[in-house]
């Protein structure tokens, strides 16, 4: 079991259980993270489960995925260089503690 | 080899349980619901002698088949027919019927052009549209819904928006009815179906050449990544045939299910007409509710296993994506509409690589005809029964008779 703190942009923060092979959108869909709209359900085909990853984290998270780039020019909120879209990082035991960041807007 | 419907037969794994049904049917696709049921209630995983295949229905089981690209394969046909040991009615799809790493090029080419972004340059065209239309319909009080809305609004919009100089709606229509029944059984109802194939193909070939298109479209996007060298240029003839295929008859079936539900459901259109901020989740739970697309199938691509059987290469897997939308282990009272249920996770635009790459065009037109309806529309009345068009793997509404009434 990993755990996964999401940090409001009010600073408030939640922590949850993940497991391994999920994916940071779907730990926060199933315990109700409102920051996370997850539109398309995961086929990265919106921009509505974009993340900003902690910078303790950001070298930790992988490189964006191919095609992640295009689809995260359609976020609601502004791109940095640590926007990811959390459907497509995947939970591994190395990423136990992962802190990511919610934007101010999804949709 | 023995073969069945284009694909090997197989042994059923030990402990899986056989089911005497044939879920196409005229009587089954017209009111599938308690096939879904009975789908669900025999097990994890079922085997169907009728057509040699293993079927999923339980949603957690067939999200994770559906969605598994590495076992099971897309690249033999999303149907009963196996591509490995059969030919394909027609040259097989470069986005929808491939598997990684050619689809993995192909899909983000088609990814780009049909971004939210892209999208929204449509949001005109599609809102001035819902709003003739539904004042069309307004005038004329009573109205046959799925042929003088749910069909007119997508084939007027859709050829605008890929840029076609060439329309006949229904071509258009009838072209992807015809995909979406060659996905079954050699059956009456796709014997039907194919038999305007010689009509209609060709049609539907010449109409995704570029010098029929126009220059501002989502077709001239997709040749411009041919010309900048993503994709070849015969590819993006066909990665436009792939809009075509799947683009008409889906949102068709939307917008015809989404009228359907809210006259059905009084109580949960004035929840819609009071709360504008529903009108995007009101079409996932109309999606969830009524699964446009209800059946794709799966091939294993090497021997694996599904909820701890095993099952061995070639397999065809029948996933009813409509059995997984109403499982009551995922979804609370799944048999109730509920326009702010926010289903997340439903499997009606499929899930993972594959998952339905047109879907923002789907969002963007359902929205703008949810939106005409609530600021135009005070009630939408039943005005007759209504009726379904069994479709081997599409449930749409044959004849939906509608009375509106203006605010």
């Amino acid at each position: 079991m990993q755990k996964i703190t999401f940090v409001n942009p009010d600073g408030s923060r939640t922590s949850v259980d993940a497991k391994a092979g999920e994916t940071v959108m779907s730990v926060a869909v199933a315990n109700g993270i409102d920051g996370i709209v997850a539109e398309c359900g995961g086929s990265m085909m919106c921009a509505t489960c974009h993340c900003y990853v902690d910078d303790a984290w950001s070298g930790q998270t992988g490189d964006r995925q191919d095609g992640e780039d295009d689809m995260l020019e359609c976020a609601a909120s502004e791109v940095r260089e640590t926007s990811r879209l959390s459907c497509q990082i995947k939970v591994t035991e190395a990423l136990d503690g992962l802190v990511v960041h919610l934007p101010d807007e999804q949709e | 080899m023995d073969m069945i419907e284009g694909h090997r037969q197989i042994v059923p794994p030990a402990g899986v349980p056989s089911w005497d049904v044939d879920p196409f049917t005229p009587e089954v696709l017209s009111d599938p619901a308690p096939y879904f049921a009975d789908l669900r209630a025999r097990g994890e995983l079922v085997f169907l002698p009728r057509y040699s295949v293993l079927a999923v229905g339980r949603y957690q089981t067939t999200h994770d088949v559906f969605s598994d690209h590495e076992n099971f394969a897309s690249s033999r046909g999303v149907g009963l027919s196996d591509f490995k040991l059969d030919s394909p009615w027609r040259k097989p799809s470069i986005i929808l019927e491939v598997d990684p790493p050619e689809h993995t090029r192909t899909r983000k080419v088609m990814s780009r052009a049909l971004s939210p972004k892209v999208v929204r340059d449509f949001s005109d065209l599609f809102r001035e549209t819902a709003k003739r239309l539904v004042d069309e319909a307004l005038e004329k009080g009573t109205i046959e819904a799925v042929t003088e809305f749910a069909e007119a609004y997508p084939t007027t919009v859709f050829p605008a928006a890929v840029g076609m100089r060439d329309t006949n709606p229904r071509f258009l229509v009838d072209y992807g009815a015809m995909v979406f029944n060659a996905v079954g059984p050699d059956n009456e109802i796709r014997r039907n179906s194919m038999s305007r194939q010689s009509e209609i193909v060709p049609w539907i070939t010449d109409a995704c050449a570029r010098d029929r298109l126009t220059e501002d479209g989502l077709g001239a996007r997709i040749y411009a990544e041919a010309d900048a060298g993503e994709i070849t240029h015969a590819e993006a003839a066909m990665l436009v045939r792939s809009f075509l295929s799947a683009g008409v008859d889906t949102t068709v079936t939307g917008i015809g299910s989404a009228l359907w539900c809210l006259s059905r459901n009084p109580g949960e259109w004035e929840k819609l007409k009071e709360d504008p901020k529903l009108v995007r989740p009101a079409f996932d739970e109309v999606l969830r509710y009524t699964s446009p697309v209800h059946t794709f199938f799966r091939t294993a691509g090497r021997d694996t296993e599904i909820a701890g059987f095993p099952v061995e290469e070639g397999s065809k897997i029948l996933c009813a994506l409509g059995a997984a939308n109403l499982d009551p282990e995922k979804w609370d009272e799944p048999d109730v509409f509920r326009v702010d249920r926010r289903p997340k996770g439903h499997l009606a635009f499929g899930a993972g690589i594959h998952g339905c790459v047109g879907q923002n065009v789907a969002r963007g037109e359902l929205a703008a005809v949810l939106q005409a309806l609530i600021e135009k529309v005070h009630r939408i009345e039943p005005a007759g029964e209504a009726e379904w068009r069994p479709n081997n793997s599409i449930h749409a509404l044959d004849k939906l008779p509608l009375r509106l009434i203006a605010k």
